[in-house]
């Protein structure tokens, strides 16, 4: 026994050294303290020597305002792991409530050690057109971030554009690591292993999604094609869609979901306050999501995408409200919240680079997409409980086609050029590529994974268990435990007494 | 001694509890209850799909009381929670043998 743990401690102190020495390392080129300190000193002598010291103090306190709304615009980003789980729970029965909450909880802790040791590597580490090679594991690759563009020396030279330190990169980039992974969990709810579900959370943000990120954001061969995908409508969302779409073939539907005759038994959510409290959530993430992928507190572009992004989803909430009303004869709730969804996830690849006007279109096209989708996944059979594949999947693919059309050059000069709506084409068929490339990868690489992890571990819970609900069957509890009793206040006699 | 147990439309059972007070009857007990009777269930919507809910929502009054007042408390219930649409609900009455007041031991019709 203590054999064990002494050997366990001896293991993780081995893979804890590199980290720490990084640690280490990392200190001086981060710390600010000494050239403020020389700034001040700087003040007297030479005129020329003041100016080179203000423009120092200038591009200090640069970094400080640019580190600051990458974190800030992070953390937002990280409190979507609430919107997610408060949106899929809500939208499935209450025997299944716990199972979606820890579902959502884990997820991003495997997202942070995953990430960690391998992901932002492969994503972001100089290597071929397909994966990163150099610093690969733990962060642990040569760097002297702030420092930019020619300036940069390090072995993430494809994050070269943005100002900030490592840490704060890697930061930002695990929360969106972490929101693909999510992504998964409520498409596969009401009937997945728990384990198997784990275990699928880690071959995503520590393979599938680093590789795709390294193919656009990573200056892989997309990057290189002229691809864009500003804050991860292909990158995020529709990589996490279709792992998504793998999982629910694999898995197949919840029992009871498709009669015979083709009939579609709906299975209502159990709690609508809820998934409206989780999609607001998101909606107010997103303001981190699309403005903090400039990575820097660069004020006409953040207004703008704050602007572009709130447009889509204003849009897109009001055309899926229509789209439900007309087509399913009611304002479905669920369908407008699944609406706003869309129109963020649409304009997520495009904001930065498109007029508030074209987004307002996009918005416009999400919204009756997102519905239409949901009905068309009914139809064929595949059961995603809160309606991911619609709004991630469809939308994500839209997205990404909607930069090769909306388009517009003078907003960041030199990057994206014209799209197809303002004269030129070379940029959607770049779009299209990506979209079927990512598409047959993810897909394909996400079925062989489901599989392995059916012939392994196994993927679905016993029909029985899935009767009874996954709460008791995989976590032995329940979400809303109410003992006889405990419904009404008890009175104590005593008190009782002495109020009489 | 009588039961009488009326099954009722929920919004109903403000109206019905007044019309009781003003019999002077002492006491009831309120049950949420599900069913359906020749009303049948209705249909509701969820992402597209429509689907039946067989068991409707309706409030159970349970009233004991002495055999002269039963036909007072029927006519008193059946005016109150009347509205003239289906599914207002049912009147069951029943014979009672014994009642007993928990805190004297009292029982019979001094128990009510």
């Amino acid at each position: 026994m203590y054999k064990k743990i002494f050997l366990t401690i001896l293991l993780l102190v081995g893979l804890l050294s590199p980290a720490i020495s990084f640690g280490e390392e990392s200190v001086a080129p981060g710390s600010q303290a000494p050239a403020v300190t020389e700034a001040v000193e700087a003040a007297a002598p030479v005129a020329a020597d003041i100016g080179a010291k203000l423009e120092e103090t200038i591009t200090i306190n640069k970094v400080a305002l640019d580190t600051v709304w990458v974190l800030v615009a992070a953390f937002l980003v990280f409190w979507m792991n609430a919107g997610f789980a408060l949106v899929e729970s809500g939208l499935c029965r209450a025997k299944n409530t716990i199972n979606i909450l820890a579902k959502n909880f884990v997820v991003f802790a495997i997202a942070s050690v995953a990430f960690y040791i391998i992901g932002w590597g492969l994503m972001f580490g100089d290597g071929n057109p397909f994966f990163g090679i150099e610093g690969l594991f733990m962060l642990h690759g040569a760097d002297n971030s702030p420092a930019m563009g020619e300036a940069y020396k390090g072995v993430y030279s494809s994050m070269n554009w943005t100002g900030v330190p490592l840490y704060a990169k890697f930061f930002f980039q695990l929360v969106f690591a972490g929101t693909a992974a999510t992504i998964v969990s409520g498409a596969v709810a009401e009937r997945i292993k728990f384990l198997s579900f784990i275990v699928f959370s880690f071959i995503i943000v520590g393979f599938i999604y680093p590789v795709v990120g390294h193919w656009i954001w990573g200056g892989g061969w997309l990057a290189k094609l002229g691809m864009f995908d500003f804050a991860g409508s292909t990158v995020v969302h529709s990589v996490g869609g279709w792992a998504a779409l793998a999982g629910v073939m694999v898995l197949g539907p919840r029992l009871g979901k498709f009669g015979k005759n083709g009939k579609i038994n709906p299975i209502p959510g159990h709690n609508m306050s809820m998934a409206t409290l989780g999609a607001l959530i998101l909606w107010l993430g997103w303001f981190g999501f699309n403005p903090g992928s400039t990575m820097a507190a660069d004020a006409g572009a953040i207004a703008r995408v704050a602007l572009t992004t709130n447009m889509a989803a204003a849009a897109a909430t009001l055309t899926a409200t229509i789209t439900a009303w007309l087509l399913m004869g009611k304002p479905d709730l669920s369908m407008i919240l699944n609406g706003t969804l869309a129109g963020l996830v649409a304009v997520t690849a495009p904001c930065a680079f498109i007029s508030v006007e074209s987004s307002l279109i996009i918005g416009l096209v999400a919204g009756v997409l997102v519905v239409v989708a949901v009905m068309f996944f009914d139809r064929i059979k595949l059961d995603d409980p809160v309606g991911a594949l619609s709004v991630h999947l469809v939308n994500g693919v839209f997205g990404t086609l909607a930069l090769g059309l909306f388009a517009e050059d003078r907003f960041m000069p030199g990057t994206t050029g014209d799209g197809l709506f303002f004269g030129s084409s070379k940029l959607f068929v770049s779009q299209v590529t990506a979209v079927v490339g990512v598409g047959v990868f993810t897909f394909v690489v996400s079925i062989i994974a489901w599989y392995v992890i059916k012939a392994i571990i196994g993927l679905r819970v016993s029909e029985e268990e899935e009767m009874i609900g996954l709460d008791i069957g995989e976590h032995g509890a329940e979400a809303y435990h109410i003992e006889p009793g405990e419904t009404y206040p008890v009175v104590r006699t005593e008190e009782r007494l002495k109020s009489l | 001694m009588k039961k009488v147990e009326a099954i009722i439309k929920p919004f109903k059972l403000d109206d019905v509890k007044k019309s009781l007070n003003d019999l002077s009857i002492e006491g009831m007990t309120v049950t949420e209850v599900k069913g359906f009777g020749r009303q049948k269930g209705h249909t509701e919507f969820y992402r597209g799909a429509e689907y039946t809910v067989d068991f409707l929502p309706k409030v159970k009054v349970e009233v004991v009381t002495d055999d002269e007042m039963a036909a007072k408390v029927i006519e008193a219930v059946m005016e109150a929670a009347r509205t003239g649409k289906i599914g207002d609900g049912k009147i069951f009455v029943s014979e009672v043998e014994e009642a007993v007041r928990i805190r004297t031991g009292e029982s019979g019709k001094s128990a009510l």
